[in-house]
């Protein structure tokens, strides 16, 4: 077989969104060589997608605000499953990854003394999003491409090379992690361009790769989040945890059909818009569960109250966790009560000022218009659930972002635990950022803890990593059993949609499993034309063993937790069991069965240190919590 | 429902190419990205072409349909004339790799070459203090989503090659704006005259303010009006006010 090209780095980091790039910031300044390869061009990765903003308490609106508080809505927000650790550090850091930001060159929207302008969002319980308008995400991925830039060119200033420490391997895909023994020895993987195999050889490597959304029909994710950093997980020995949590946004376009699924940011609610059904009812009144129940407002003068004066009033019920408001519109389109293209109405025409909307909200303004001939200043949007986000990702260790496998780290999306079982908007940007950090600083230390041993990879694994990735252009099999790999998506996110979706029932998940295993076998005859540049195909190809393996975590881990909870809901179990708040379901490969299968386990939740049992009341653990596990007894 | 329409698209590589006819279903409130989908998934499986976020967000799927640059993901096929066939190729201005693909390498090579932010010293993180109406200005550049249709656009080297060496083109001319607008920026501290370089090493003075890329643009950044007219007025100040003159002099 032909040369593979080979690099060697300390640290490569897979995927270049905002947990990629601060990974990889982190590890350059700590003097580690430092890789980064992503599927797109630089610049393109998902978190530019992110609308609302990024959450930290820095108190710049409501002075009461506390990385305490911050930490009491995220717990709430998860229903008290996340990893109560890494919710800790994501509160009390993320304000310091801010503040960082603006000295890298980002430019937030301001308050009128000249501070960081925080915005209101569901589930937090002061206003809190650091933001730009509504295109956040594209102000962070620019500010982190924006600094990577910067440490190139002090590179360049030193060294006279610009990618001698730092580089970025555009359109680049990997596909399978290498091993020496226990430990990672480095990443396989191909050039989009011209579809030749590329090898990096690092002790450490950072997965970054986002989530799994293209694994559904109706989704917000773009091409990119087909769960590869979750399958390279698990294939490589790691474990993942919280699979069964899939966070479908309420809000996201319902027409026109090819719109579909593309998010309507949470500022729209945020910032006053409101939910009402056909009957122009604002519904979300009737759909307040109880364990919010203290938080909520139960009129509409006092809900419309709070916005001006939030100390005397409760929060809008429009505001509730993503999950309880993706339910409930569920619900109402289900009663016959929704819009003609079944979602729900989201109306901020009615509320505030043509220019104010447009002001606060244009890439909304911008995406009607242009995409649905919708003007929002003057009409409501139809909008409904669409899946945007996976809470389970790779089980890692809180402060070091270290998976189960040594030399592995990973951190964003494709790590699990942070957000429990639901998370809330604007908390997902500043887990990119307080996350990565600790990703490229865990990343750093291992290698220095490794003095200058270097695990080593095996020439017979690249060689088998190459075999697979080229058997899609297999000839000389029957093209009468030939697969297309875009029919086997659709089917697979027909799948996953009707089967797994929002509403999740045991009958149906059980024909899930077996609609996968079925596509599992067909996706053994996949065969792709043309060659290897540029081919979409092939590319998909490929994706689609990873997007298997994670619908089946999906899959499995919902059939297994007979209750509902955040981000997955049974018909069948409607009720939150405490019993099953100090659980985790944890998935890894087997080791025995055939390639992909996924076992099943149960693990109990460490239990919260109890300086943070006490940031909440008696009252409210009791809603979660077992009578076992409440301090001082049951009384 | 839907009905029947013909497109053309440039199919190739870097050996030359042509346009292929391919008769596609297209329905209500289609996008020609979603077509070109189509077309992927039944009738030309390997049909390469770049897209993302499909919402006008990434500025990935740039192409030139009917010959203007645009997004396909926000080009709706209802703006399209209906009796005439919909030709989608490359941006003409990069090297084709294959298909709609484009090799825009030299606009990252830009992007490096335009010295980053310059964090004013002494001032810690978190102590940050700006006003709105002064980022405001800075932020209409930052919008920019990075689809190079400015680029591909801006006649400077859409149609001389050769001027690349020494033209960043609009986006990254637009970027030094944005730097030297950015209030807090310490560049003048550091030694570092922005205007300056935007002149002499980016070729600001190439631009012949005839707008192409403010037309172009999908965020509608007024790139000529508000970044590049400005920052010619200031290069100008610099280079033909007298007083200043007088100082260089007496500096040399």
């Amino acid at each position: 077989m032909t040369e593979i090209e080979r690099h060697d780095y300390d640290v490569v980091v897979i995927g270049a969104g905002g947990a990629g790039l601060r990974a990889a910031i982190e590890a350059r300044e700590l003097g580690k060589r430092t890789a980064v390869v992503c599927k797109s061009l630089f610049g393109k990765a998902h978190t530019v997608m992110a609308e609302g903003g990024i959450a930290a308490s820095m108190g710049n609106v409501n002075s009461r605000d506390s990385w305490q508080v911050h930490f009491r809505d995220t717990m709430r927000g998860g229903k008290f499953l996340n990893s109560w650790r890494m919710a800790e550090l994501h509160a009390k850091e993320a304000p310091q990854r801010v503040w960082e930001l603006e000295t890298y060159g980002a430019l937030f929207d301001r308050t009128r003394d000249g501070k960081i302008s925080q915005r209101n969002f569901g589930g937090h319980e002061y206003p809190r999003l650091a933001h730009v308008g509504d295109r956040t995400g594209l102000e962070l991925i620019r500010t982190l491409q924006q600094k990577i830039v910067s440490l190139q060119q002090e590179d360049f200033a030193q060294h006279g090379d610009y990618e001698g420490n730092l580089k970025v391997f555009a359109e680049c895909t990997i596909t399978d992690l290498l091993k020496d023994a226990d430990a990672v020895s480095g990443a396989f993987g191909y050039w989009r361009e011209t579809g030749r195999f590329i090898r990096f050889d690092a002790p450490a490597v950072v997965l970054a790769t986002g989530g799994i959304g293209k694994a559904f029909k109706v989704t917000s994710n773009s091409w990119e989040y087909t769960g590869d950093g979750h399958a390279l997980a698990l294939r490589c020995g790691a474990a993942l945890i919280n699979m069964e949590f899939v966070q479908f946004h309420p809000t996201g376009m319902v027409w026109p059909p090819s719109v579909k699924g593309i998010l309507v940011t949470e500022s729209v609610r945020g910032d006053g818009g409101v939910l009402r059904n056909s009957e122009n009812k604002r519904f979300m009144f009737d759909y307040i569960p109880e364990v919010f129940s203290n938080q909520y407002a139960t009129s509409e003068q006092e809900a419309d109250g709070w916005y001006d004066d939030p100390d005397s009033n409760r929060r809008p019920p429009e505001l509730l966790p993503r999950d309880e408001v993706a339910r409930a519109i569920n619900s109402e389109v289900k009663a016959g009560r929704g819009s003609p293209h079944g979602g729900v109405f989201l109306d901020v025409s009615t509320r505030l000022p043509a220019e104010v909307i447009k002001k606060r909200l244009p890439s909304m303004y911008h995406q009607f218009k242009e995409l649905a001939d919708v003007d929002i200043t003057a009409g409501p949007m139809e909008v409904g659930p669409t899946c945007h986000y996976v809470m389970g990702g790779v089980e890692v260790d809180p402060d070091t972002a270290a998976a189960s496998v040594r030399g592995l780290f990973a951190a964003g999306e494709v790590a699990g635990g942070m957000h429990g079982s639901n998370r809330l908007g604007g908390n997902s940007l500043s887990d990119l950022l307080v996350f990565g950090r600790r990703a490229g600083l865990g990343a750093a230390t291992y290698v220095d803890s490794l003095g200058g041993f270097r695990p080593s990879v095996r020439e017979a694994d690249v060689e088998a990593a190459a075999q697979r990735a080229i058997s899609p252009f297999r000839t000389g099999t029957d093209s009468v059993g030939a697969e297309n790999p875009y029919l086997l998506q659709q089917d697979l996110q027909q799948t996953m949609n009707d089967l797994v979706g929002i509403i999740r029932r045991a009958g149906e998940m059980e024909l899930a499993l077996k609609k996968l295993d079925e596509l599992r076998r067909r996706v053994q005859h996949v065969v792709v034309e043309g060659h290897r540049q540029f081919n979409p195909g092939w590319h998909l190809a490929l994706d689609l063993r990873n997007m298997l393996a994670v619908s089946e975590c999906v899959a499995r881990a919902a059939l297994e937790r007979t209750e509902s909870r955040g981000g997955h809901t049974r018909d069948d179990y409607p009720m939150m069991d405490p019993e099953w708040r100090h659980a985790l379901l944890i998935c890894t490969q087997h080791t025995n069965g055939p390639e992909g299968s996924v076992r099943v386990e149960r693990k109990e939740q460490v239990p919260m240190r109890a300086d943070l049992v006490e940031l909440f009341e008696l009252d409210e653990l009791k809603k979660y919590f077992t009578a076992g596990e409440i301090p001082g007894g049951t009384d | 429902m839907g009905n029947q329409r013909r497109f053309q698209v440039w199919r190739g590589d870097t050996h030359g190419g042509n346009l292929v006819d391919f008769d596609a279903e297209v329905n209500e409130g289609e996008v020609v990205l979603d077509v070109i989908h189509r077309l992927q998934a039944t009738k030309a499986p390997d049909l390469a072409v770049r897209w993302n976020c499909k919402a006008g967000k990434c500025g990935s799927c740039s192409a030139e349909i009917n010959g203007r640059p645009r997004l396909m993901c926000m080009t709706r096929m209802s703006m399209l004339p209906p009796q005439l066939p919909v030709t989608v190729t490359p941006l003409r201005t990069f090297p084709v790799i294959r298909d709609l693909v484009t090799d825009v390498a030299y606009n990252y090579q830009k992007a490096r070459e335009v010295r980053s932010f310059m964090p004013p010293k002494g001032v810690q993180p978190g102590e940050y203090r700006m006003q709105q109406v002064d980022v405001e200005r800075s932020q209409e550049f930052r919008k920019c989503i990075e689809c190079f249709l400015c680029q591909n656009t801006c006649h400077v080297i859409r149609d001389h090659e050769e001027n690349e060496t020494n033209f960043s083109g609009p986006r990254f001319l637009m970027r030094i704006a944005e730097l030297d607008m950015h209030p807090l920026d310490a560049a003048d501290e550091e030694g570092v005259d922005r205007k300056r370089s935007a002149q002499d090493e980016h070729g600001l003075g190439f631009c012949n303010i005839t707008k192409c890329c403010t037309e172009v643009c999908p965020e509608h950044i007024k790139i000529t009006d508000n970044a590049l007219i400005p920052m010619k007025e200031r290069v100008a100040d610099i280079r033909f006010d007298p007083l200043i003159r007088l100082f260089r002099r007496k500096r040399g």
